[in-house]
């Protein structure tokens, strides 16, 4: 491990990413991914890789389609709107069985909507997106530092199961400094071989086809149906959650990203006066950690779902709990913040209930 | 007894989904043998778009990718980035390139991107049933247009490699057309050069191929080779727009 320096978020999602053997970027310029770009546009040519501003967010994803299929390290990055555009790429991404790693700094929505922060892309992120039977890996990061390990580990576990990958931010997150510490960068020829990848035949094996189109419907379902199979796979041996005092908790507070660090601080507020509040913070959005809610359904007396949206993970918080304690929502929409005194307010208003 | 006339090694052994008497075959033809006479199968991705060429990638031995509609020159840059030793190719139809991929045709030449695209214009969608297209004619009669297309509704056809040509990028840029033997040939050698423009790294090259669809234009095979000739061949003259490739390229 490197020594500690001191970085914005989207910069060290850059570097950590050049780092674990990314060579291709494909990017289209977007408030508030802006530095990722700038980075990987300084940084990428001196790695002797491609940073490509293409022509719209859609030119980019196929790029990444592209470069991914012919067996490359690929990642593109963009913010809200931008993902909307590139949702027709992703879903071919996912139909054809490639992997590659898409950053959603979310911005408020929908529309053009604003710049400032929000976590109003859960749905398109965890549920789909694009069309089709598909799923992305969703990583959530609240830190600088877990911008840069997630990254790796997005990249990776996109390999491991040929499936694209998302890490979702947002503004504040990709605007922030904190310390990071860099794993030991790794170049992309020790990453092992893609043999189904489009690198030309060498007259050495049979032709590679990448490619989403199955006009036979008893194939197309065969193929959808082994694709969940491997979902479900990633669903038992990829799901990240962190617990902060659930083990006791009458309320537990449900939240993640930037707002689960302000979530806990609440809880923090709410046990000094003597609520057991706790919190579980989802750090994969899909698979989502259904078994954390589960064990504590019949032991806590509520949950509180907070988000920067009007109400997305919430859904999945209630799916988990099934009915067995009351699930409430608190958000804040367009690109507002809730503070931790909002968070405590509406624990004390649910546990003094 | 020697053999003189054999399908080239990198045209797969399979049959091809067009309908009788469209030349989209003979096209793939014409490009698996340029490949086999470059020595390229090896080293050869081919893109498949949206549209009547879709299974292209089941047609030729080499690797392929199949594109989204429109998206195959950007499908093709991400290739060409991490393999620039090898030879990649688009092969797409008018409403692919023209229409919802218009963006992707002026940018991927404006980038000089090394990669060749094989444009198939025969002024209609085929693979959905004969709708109009940006190459349609004016007085062109399809589904969508069944007064025939009109300039006060429907403007005029897109000129591509017109258009290419003025692109900087652009290093070779030919129309050519498969309605007769000679034309054929001249459409061969065309090819050849686009590809050797691109291995040769001159930069972007575009080859224009008049085509025919004779089930959406509602003709026989004979009489839609009359129609490149009569109607097409006026509206888009054929030659060379851009040939950059004796003054060492774009890149």
């Amino acid at each position: 491990m490197g020594n500690k320096v001191l970085m914005k978020g989207n910069e060290a999602l850059a570097e950590a990413a050049i780092r674990c053997g990314c060579r291709f970027f494909f990017g289209y310029p977007i408030t508030p991914q802006t530095e990722l770009a700038a980075y990987m546009a300084k940084k990428m040519i001196k790695s002797g890789g491609t940073f490509l501003q293409a022509e719209s967010e859609i030119a980019a994803i196929n790029m990444v389609y592209g470069a991914a299929g012919a067996g490359a390290r690929v990642m593109t990055s963009s913010s809200s709107p931008g993902i909307s555009l590139k949702q027709e790429g992703i879903s071919y991404i996912a139909g054809a069985d490639l992997p590659c790693v898409i950053v959603n700094i979310v911005r408020g929505g929908p529309g053009l909507g604003g710049i400032q922060p929000a976590q109003s892309d859960y749905f398109q992120a965890t549920k789909g997106g694009g069309h089709g039977d598909y799923h992305l890996l969703v990583y959530a990061p609240s830190s600088v530092q877990e911008l840069a390990d997630l990254i790796s580990k997005a990249f990776d576990k996109a390999d491991e199961y040929r499936m694209p990958a998302m890490i979702m931010g947002d503004g504040m997150l990709g605007q922030m400094m904190e310390p990071v510490e860099f794993k030991e960068p790794i170049s992309p020829e020790d990453l092992p071989e893609k043999e189904w990848a489009t690198t030309g035949t060498k007259m050495k094996r049979k032709k590679n086809i990448i490619n989403s189109l199955y006009l036979t419907p008893e194939e197309l379902e065969d193929l959808n149906i082994k694709r969940y199979q491997r979902y479900d796979v990633v669903k038992r041996n990829e799901v990240m959650c962190e617990e902060y005092l659930t083990g006791d908790a009458d309320i537990i507070i449900a939240a993640y990203g930037t707002i689960a660090r302000i979530a806990m601080s609440a809880v923090d507020m709410a046990r000094q006066k003597g609520i057991k509040a706790g919190l579980i913070r989802p750090i994969t959005l899909w698979p989502f950690p259904e078994e954390a809610f589960k064990k504590y359904a019949d032991s806590a007396k509520c949950f509180l779902s907070v988000e920067m949206s009007m109400g997305q993970m919430v859904e999945d918080v209630r799916l988990a709990v099934n009915g067995k304690a009351p699930v409430y929502f608190y958000g804040r929409t367009g690109g507002m913040v809730p503070e931790q005194e909002e968070i405590l307010a509406k624990i004390e208003e649910h546990a003094n209930a | 007894m020697e053999k003189i006339f054999q399908r080239p090694h990198s045209l797969s052994d399979v049959v091809l989904s067009y309908c009788p008497g469209c030349t989209h075959g003979v096209v793939n033809r014409l490009i698996a043998e340029v490949v086999d006479e470059m020595d390229m199968e090896g080293r050869t991705i081919g893109i498949a778009p949206v549209g009547c060429s879709v299974t292209a990638y089941n047609f030729f031995e080499f690797d392929m990718q199949e594109a989204a509609h429109g998206r195959a020159p950007a499908v093709a840059t991400g290739i060409k980035r991490v393999h620039p030793d090898n030879l990649v190719f688009t092969y797409q139809g008018d409403g692919d390139l023209a229409a919802i991929g218009t963006a992707e045709t002026i940018h991927s030449a404006a980038r000089a991107e090394n990669i060749s695209i094989i444009f198939i214009n025969n002024t209609i969608y085929g693979m959905t049933g004969g709708q109009m297209a940006p190459t349609s004619l004016v007085n062109q009669v399809t589904q969508t247009t069944p007064y025939g297309r009109k300039v006060e509704n429907q403007g005029y056809p897109v000129h591509v490699s017109e258009m290419i040509s003025t692109i900087k990028g652009a290093c070779y840029v030919e129309r050519v057309s498969v309605d007769s033997v000679p034309n054929i040939r001249k459409t061969k050698a065309a090819i050849r050069k686009a590809f050797e423009c691109q291995m040769q790294e001159k930069g972007f090259s575009l080859v224009e191929v008049l085509s025919t669809c004779p089930t959406n234009w509602g003709l026989s095979p004979v009489e839609s080779l009359e129609r490149i000739r009569k109607e097409m061949i006026p509206e888009f003259p054929l030659g060379v727009y851009k040939d950059l490739t004796d003054k060492g390229g774009v890149r």
